[in-house]
């Protein structure tokens, strides 16, 4: 068979422009990562750290996280405190009256666009301690100015506010709670586990592991640091297959995969991590914080259909924030626009007085909730 | 010229309706009387065209009988855990488990709901194994061949042990044990690993998978020879053994080509059961030691030499900062907590 050396030339060309196109790096070759999409190299040469990204799964997000709200036109610190204007202010009362309203309309916006100002104040009495939304509300504000203020190992100064997690709607997408596994009452006792789950991306594993590690604190670590069983440690297979399941959890609220923290040869090793891990570490218990002090004594104000199935709180996971990505709106900075969330105002001195106040602003917590039953 | 190929067949090579030779005294007789054993076209394009005699007997019998029960309870237990919603059963399946008793049970009988119905299948399902073996060896027997069958099953009974029953057993817990479901079962493995600290570092597990690649390989080359000069009668290859005519020659000549060796027809049959063999008793010593003599593979490769270096990033563990604890009285950062106090007392002395 005879073929001419244009032929050749031409298949050539056309061997090489397909083995290349689509490429985004000389590195990544087609043939390396999966049609439509991408990697980035996250680890050392040869340790195959490999951030896989699918384009159009990638274009979804951007698009649902790119539509972050203007913020509200700058309000001056000057002027008369809240406090002094406004009755029953106790958390936001240090901020001058036009900081406090720039604030009370971005979170109009933010969490309940529809609604306005009445679904967490009653109309002919803006001080008074209901609806159970206001309490709610103010409770979050405090959790919101924790997370700026303690948490910036977590957090760092992009910070949070209201709308990382409302995105305009009064319940965020992506939290979660505790999960009645069976409908008809069986004498099996419930595993928790083997049912398909996002939770656990799909995996046949203990699907609810949010109630272990970002409610209770369970311990996370399973691998033992030598390499003989010298230490008699209790960690058995089965405490393995929780922290699998966290761990694809906190993968899926970030859209990225195990080695975006780890070095998936020995997951465990820090001097192998990459220092996402440290952030994830402290965000751990950042969340298992606001679950255990912001969120969970609110339960007795609940109204039912505000609560799980199980009748307990809608409770905050990374993914309420995350919302599938890395950075949260892809770390659009919005706090910076409102200084106001950043800080509690208030000196070391005046928190331990704040502290024990904030116990008898319990006790009215409970006592709204029997008035309103 | 008509050729017969599996598969491909245009023609089919039927004996009369063979038996099978007489069976020793005090044995169970076979399944089947009058129009069994029969014929069957199409299994024919895959194998042979009789199908018969079974032979079931009583280590069969008991065999299914152990294995069907232990085959229902792992199915109830899949059901009560979908509140018996059939439609869920069907639906969920790949997820669903019957699930070994939680780890604080250790050795002790846990409730029937709590774990105990998977010790209950697990031991029929243990024994339904353990006679369908003795079936093999006592078939074998019966026809007067050699009980090579019954070996290699041994072989990955060995396997089947260690992960249900002995490393269980050892490690002191029956929560250790391989839950009965798909897509559990999988996942568990998962768990073990990461528990265990990566079975890419477990040197049997090196070799088990090695073994496994190398069956695969073996199957290729020998089907691909066997095949390939069976137009000069190679697919009689047990005559061939002693009586080589061209085409065991042209096999051996094949590879002497290829590779500069050749093994011989009765050889490359030992290598293929050799080394499916030895994945399964590599891969059973992989998980006999997991936890029981090795605690984390990846730092016992570290140890060895067996595991790359590669940069280290600088990250150190925050968790020593995190609790206020300088890490000074730790011998080791998983001590339980009610020896602490005497590490402490101990590092204050030194």
């Amino acid at each position: 068979m005879k073929i001419g050396k244009h032929k050749v030339l031409a298949l050539v060309a056309l061997g090489a422009v397909t083995l290349t196109s689509g490429c985004d790096y000389v590195e990544n070759l087609p043939f390396e990562v999966p049609w439509g999409h991408r990697s980035e190299e996250l680890g050392a040469p040869g340790l195959g750290m490999q951030w896989i990204k699918n384009r159009g799964h990638w274009r979804a997000l951007v698009a649902a996280n790119s539509d972050v709200p203007e913020p509200q036109p700058p309000a001056s610190a000057d002027g008369p405190a809240a406090a002094t204007i406004y009755q029953n202010v106790p958390v936001l009362g240090h901020l001058s009256i036009g900081q406090f309203n720039r604030l009370m309309v971005a979170m109009t916006e933010w969490v309940a666009p529809d609604e306005g100002c009445t679904y967490c104040h009653l109309p002919d009495s803006m001080a008074a301690e209901a609806p159970y939304t206001k309490l709610v509300a103010r409770k979050m504000i405090e959790m919101t100015i924790r997370a700026n203020e303690g948490w910036q190992k977590h957090v760092a100064d992009t910070g949070v506010t209201c709308y990382t997690c409302h995105r305009g709607q009064p319940v965020p997408d992506y939290t979660w709670s505790n999960i009645q596994d069976r409908t008809i009452p069986s004498k099996m006792v419930d595993i928790k586990q083997n049912l398909p789950s996002w939770n656990t991306a799909m995996h046949a594993l203990p699907y609810n592991p949010m109630e272990l590690f970002l409610e209770g604190d369970q311990d996370i670590r399973v691998t033992g640091p030598e390499a003989l069983p010298i230490n008699r440690r209790r960690v058995m297979t089965k405490q393995g297959e929780e922290t699998f399941a966290l761990m694809n959890y906190i993968s899926k609220s970030l859209g990225v995969g195990c080695v975006y923290c780890h070095d998936a040869r020995a997951f465990e090793r820090w001097d192998f991590s990459r220092p996402a891990r440290v952030t994830a570490f402290y965000a751990i218990r950042h969340v298992r914080e606001m679950n255990l002090d912001y969120i969970n004594p609110l339960l007795p104000i609940m109204p039912e259909d505000r609560k799980g199935p199980t009748g307990d709180m809608i409770k905050v996971g990374c993914a309420t924030c995350h919302q599938e990505v890395y950075k949260p709106l892809f770390g659009a900075k919005m706090l910076a626009d409102y200084p106001e969330l950043a800080t509690s105002g208030k000196s070391a001195e005046a928190e331990s007085v704040a502290e024990s106040e904030e116990g008898n602003a319990d006790t009215g917590l409970v006592e709204t909730a029997q008035v309103m039953e | 010229m008509p050729q017969y190929y599996n598969i491909f067949t245009r023609l089919q090579v039927r004996a009369p309706v063979y038996p099978g030779v007489p069976l020793p005294k005090g044995r169970l007789p076979r399944i089947g009387k009058g129009g069994y054993p029969w014929f069957t076209y199409w299994i024919g394009k895959v194998g042979d065209t009789q199908i018969g005699p079974l032979y079931l007997g009583f280590w069969g019998l008991t065999s299914l009988m152990a294995g069907f029960l232990a085959f229902s309870l792992v199915g109830l237990g899949m059901l009560a855990s979908v509140s018996w919603n059939p439609v869920h059963f069907l639906k969920f399946f790949p997820w669903l488990a019957l699930e070994p008793p939680p780890a604080h049970y250790g050795l002790h009988i846990p409730p029937l709901w709590d774990g105990g119905m998977y010790l209950i299948a697990g031991f029929f399902f243990t024994m339904a194994i353990l006679f369908w073996w003795v079936r093999v060896y006592v078939r074998a027997r019966d026809l007067g061949t050699g009980t090579h069958l019954a070996w290699g099953m041994a072989a990955a009974m060995w396997f089947f042990f260690n992960l249900g029953f002995t490393r269980p057993l050892l490690m002191g817990s029956w929560s250790e044990a391989v839950p009965m479901g798909w897509f559990p079962h999988l996942d568990w493995l998962t768990g073990l690993s990461v528990a265990y600290g990566d079975f890419y570092y477990n040197p049997f597990h090196m070799l088990g998978i090695g073994f496994m690649y190398g069956c695969a390989l073996l199957w290729a080359m020998h089907g691909g020879t066997i095949l390939a000069v069976s137009r000069f009668g190679g697919d009689r290859e047990v005559e061939q053994i002693t009586d080589r005519g061209t085409a065991a020659e042209r096999a051996a000549l094949f590879w002497r080509w290829t590779m500069g060796w050749n093994t011989t027809m009765e050889g490359i049959h030992r290598w293929g059961f050799w080394f499916a063999a030895c994945m399964m008793i590599c891969g059973g010593w992989a998980i006999l030691l997991t936890g029981t003599y090795v605690d984390n593979w990846h730092r016992w490769a570290e140890k060895h030499h067996i595991a790359p270096v590669y940069p280290e990033t600088g990250v150190r563990d925050p968790l020593a900062e995190w609790s206020g604890d300088d890490g000074n009285w730790r011998v080791y950062p998983y001590l339980p907590a009610d020896e602490a106090p005497a590490a402490a007392s101990e590092g204050d002395s030194q």
